[in-house]
Order: structure tokens, then sequence, then C-alpha cells
């Protein structure tokens, strides 16, 4: 490992690598702009026209606003905004009352039939109902986020502490360390793998419901654009918003696993692999 | 010490492990527990430990009876691996313990400077458990429970998991620990030799449902040599008669290896 190997060597691995990681992408991305091209067809402009107009539309802005087109400000933020608040919410509920329902025979019993029965509702149908109760503001788009993403960061939550190993438990109890400690120290380091899973999964999920949510009684966001520009025949416009979302997705989980990462080394390094944000 | 009288163990109604086992332990001692596998050795230790109830008996630790883990216990597992957090550094598994306790922060991190030092760890207290081979997270283990600063130790099965030379070395490690920190020292063990190379007493347990068979005291001279004293005639008949006693009332029945 120490021996160091000619420059040229080193450097055709990494061109190696990047070929390999990113090579199907620039070939699919290649013959899709060849494809729209040959069939000029209205419906499905090629990506090259799709990036110019995405310039357009989120990069013309003034030097002021770090050129940062209108759009970024009517439709990105707000649906960013909408994302985020309502997976921290999800978070903020699906962790505690999981390591509850985990810890606690009786909370278990108590809640069970419950939650599988709401977890059973498609967030989307609930839509109307957070409409009425809620209103059309960013309150019920949150909510229905919440609703919808809740669900694997609770199971997991549930499910990875009620498997801390007993051999910890019992390590905990002979040194008579405090419920509290027991709970920041063992139950919630040891579930922490499990939660994190569940936590990435409901990101993806939050980002399906925004755009759900956005399409129904709604006057901005990416998910309303996409709609809106369809309706108005600015195709383009609206292929721009899909590409937009696609990124958006795959920025939010690059960046999840870098956090993650970081969150987790020490499970990563007692399975023996090493970082996984590498894997995008 | 700690007098265990009576005591009795079912898993459940009509399953007994342990039918009657009454030993005492006294301070500064190191006692081993010996008995074929199933016999419920480890039972017996969680239930001096105050981590189970017995079914029924008398367990007392200084005169009062055990209820929950009593305060100046200190345990080491056999499953080194999973009873230290692999997310906290060797410093931060010594010293979670002491954490609450009111120990001034100074004094905490001394102690687990020195308890690492005395286990020969020094060093490596920014790795984690994960980045040490087996031999040397038990001593991890081993060194937060000194820096615990028990006045009873329990050992259960402690060098099953590593291989021979480091038990070797770690039963040699026992023996400083308990004359470096006045601790006494519990073992249960299934190796008759490592039993009789540690202890002052060895209590022998039989097959299940179990009872004592006899408590032998080794009086094998310290500090003990894992070549000169495994050699004196005294070591190998202490070893022979436990063996027999084992054995004899199971000679005919071929028995799992554990």
């Amino acid at each position: 490992m120490s021996v160091r190997r000619p420059l040229a060597e080193r450097s055709l691995d990494v061109i190696r690598s990047v070929v390999i990681r990113y090579g199907l992408g620039l070939v699919l991305v290649l013959l899709w702009q060849y494809a729209a091209m040959q069939a000029s067809s209205i419906f499905f402009p090629p990506p090259l026209e799709i990036l110019k107009r995405a310039a357009e539309l989120w990069l013309s802005g003034p030097p002021s606003r770090l050129f940062l087109g209108d759009g970024v400000f009517s439709d990105i933020l707000p649906s960013l905004m909408r994302l985020l608040g309502g997976w921290a919410l999800a978070i903020a509920v699906g962790v505690p009352l999981g390591v509850l329902i985990g810890r606690s025979r009786i909370a278990a019993d108590l809640t069970n039939p419950s939650l599988q029965f709401l977890r059973a509702i498609p967030g989307p149908a609930l839509i109307p109902v957070f409409i009425i109760l809620l209103g059309t503001e960013a309150m019920m788009r949150v909510t229905l986020i919440a609703f919808g993403s809740v669900w694997p960061i609770l199971l997991n939550t549930i499910e990875g502490t009620r498997t801390v190993d007993p051999v910890q438990i019992d390590t905990a109890q002979a040194y008579r360390l405090p419920s509290h400690a027991r709970l920041w120290r063992i139950v919630l380091p040891a579930a922490l793998p499990k939660i994190f899973a569940g936590v990435r999964v409901s990101l993806a999920l939050a980002v399906i419901l925004m755009v759900v949510s956005e399409l129904v009684a709604s006057t901005n966001g990416i998910g309303y654009r996409i709609q809106n520009s369809q309706i108005m025949f600015l195709l383009t416009d609206m292929w721009c918003g899909i590409v937009l979302l696609a990124l958006l997705g795959y920025t939010l989980n690059w960046l999840f696993l870098k956090v993650e990462d970081r969150a987790l080394a020490w499970y990563h390094g007692a399975r023996g692999h090493g970082v996984r944000s590498q894997q995008g | 010490m700690l007098t265990v009288k009576d005591f009795h163990h079912a898993y459940a109604p009509g399953q007994v492990v342990t039918q009657s086992v009454s030993f005492e332990v006294r301070a500064g001692e190191i006692v081993s527990i010996v008995g074929p596998s199933g016999c419920g050795k480890t039972t017996l230790l969680k239930c001096l430990a105050g981590l189970l109830a017995p079914t029924a008996g008398d367990i007392r630790f200084q005169g009062e009876a055990i209820r929950g883990v009593p305060q100046g216990f200190a345990m080491v597992f056999q499953e080194y691996g999973r009873s230290l957090l692999p997310w906290a550094t060797v410093n931060d598994n010594v010293e979670l313990p002491l954490k609450y306790r009111p120990i001034p922060a100074d004094e905490r991190r001394s102690r687990v400077t020195q308890s690492l030092e005395a286990v020969g760890l020094a060093g490596a207290g920014d790795r984690y458990p994960w980045q040490l081979s087996g031999g040397m997270q038990q001593r991890v283990a081993i060194a937060r429970a000194i820096a615990y600063q028990p006045q009873l130790l329990l050992m259960d099965e402690p060098f099953a998991s590593v291989d021979a030379q480091t038990r070797a070395d770690l039963e040699d490690l026992v023996a400083t620990v308990r004359d470096q920190f006045q601790i006494t020292i519990v073992v249960v063990t299934h190796d008759i030799d490592e039993a009789v190379y540690l202890s002052d007493r060895i209590v022998v347990l039989s097959k299940s449902p179990s009872t004592v068979l006899d408590v032998v005291a080794t009086e094998l001279p310290r500090p003990r040599d894992q070549i000169a004293t495994k050699a004196q005639p005294q070591f190998v008949s202490i070893r022979s008669k436990i063996a027999l006693l084992i054995k004899r009332p199971t000679a005919d029945v071929v028995r799992a290896p554990e």
C-alpha cells in the first residue's frame, strides 16, 4: 500500500473510476439529446434546451441576488421550506414516539392498532381533510408531508430501540447508569443506524409528497409550476421543473449521506466498510 | 463479604436449573465457580450481580440482601464485543460509568488513565473498541471495571472467547488487579485449569439441577506462574480432584462440547 505508483498510472485509475461512475449517465443524456433532436417534438425538448431555459428561469437575476432569478424565490424556496418543514416535523414526532413505543411494552400495545390503521391511509387521500382543517396555506402542505413521511422514521425507531443488544442493557444496569443515561448513551446510539435508514427513506417520501401537495389548490412551488407549465403549454418549463426535482432529490440524498457518514462513522467502521456518500 | 444461602432458580415452573447452592466469598478472595455447561453458572452470577432475581434463596452483600445491582459491584462479560459500546472511544467507554457518580472531572480522567495503564493499554484511549483485538477489548472491559473502583468484581467466562496466549496474559492480569486495587473477585468459568490457576477457592457445581459438590481451597503460593504453578503436584492433584467431582455423576453420558 505504501508503494507509490507512477503518476500516469494513478491518474488513469482516477479517469477509469470517473468513467465507471458517471459514464452511463453521460451516455444516456447524449442519447436523449440525439433522440430529441431527431424527433423534434415540442413535447420532448432536447436536454440542452431544457438547460438553457432553466438558466433563464432561475439564474438570470441581478448580481445583488447572486444571479438567482425570480423563479427561485417564487417556487423553489417555498417548496424547499415546505419540504424541510414537513420532514423536520416527521423527525420531531417520529423519533421520540418511536423510542417510547420501542422501549415500553404498554405504549406498544396501546398504540399499535391505531398506528397500523393510520399507516394504511395513503397520505394524498387526506389532502381534502387537511384542506378543511388547515386551509390551503403552508401548514396544510407541511402537515401532509409530515404525515406521509413519518412512518419509516417511526417504524425504524421502534425496531431500533426494541432490538438494543441485551448485553449492552445488562452492562448499563450492572454499572447503575441512571435511566436518562441509558436512553442517551445506550439506546439512542444503538438505534441510530436504523433511525438514519428510516429518516433517509422518509426524505425521498417527503419530496414526493411536496410535489403532490403542490398539485392541489396551490399558487406556487415546483409542483405547481410543473402542472401550470403543462396547462399553459410551456413544455420546456415543465421539463425544467422535472429535472430540477431530480437534481433536488439527488442533492438532498447526497447531503444526507454526508451527515450520516459523520454521525455513523463508528457503525461503518465496526462493520468494516468505509464512507457511503461516494456511492451517490 | 458475599453470602449465598439456599440459592434456588427455575427458568419456569418445573424447569429447575439450580436446586440449592450455598457458599460465601470473603473480602480479598478470588473465588471461581466451575461446573458443567448448562448448570446455571451464568444465571447464578447474574443473580449475584442483582441483574436477575433468584426464584428462592438469600444472597447478601455485607449483610444486606441484594435487590437490584448494589453499589460497589462491577461486571466483566464474556461478550466483550457487545458489552463495550462501539460508538464510544476506549476512554469514553471506561469513563461512562463514572460520569453518573459524584466524581470530579479531573479525578475521573486520572482514573481512566490509571486503569488503562494497569491493563497495559496506555495510549489506546482515543481508539474505538472495534479497532482493537479481542484480547485488548477484554482488557478495556477490565479497565472499565477497575476505574469504577468496585469492592466486588464479577466476571462471567471472561476469557472464553480469546486465544490461548491472550488468555494466559489476562489470567495473570486478574491476580495483579486484585493485589493492586484490593478488589474481591468472583469468576465463573467452565475451564478447570483456569479456575485452579486463578483462585483461592473454587465452588464446584454439579450438573443441573445443580448443587454444590464441594468448595476447594487451592492453597497454591502466589505469585503464580503459568508454567511453574501448573507443574506443581498440588495444582495437578486439585485439578484432577475437581475434574473427577464434575465428571463422576455424568461419566456414562456423552456431554455436548461447550
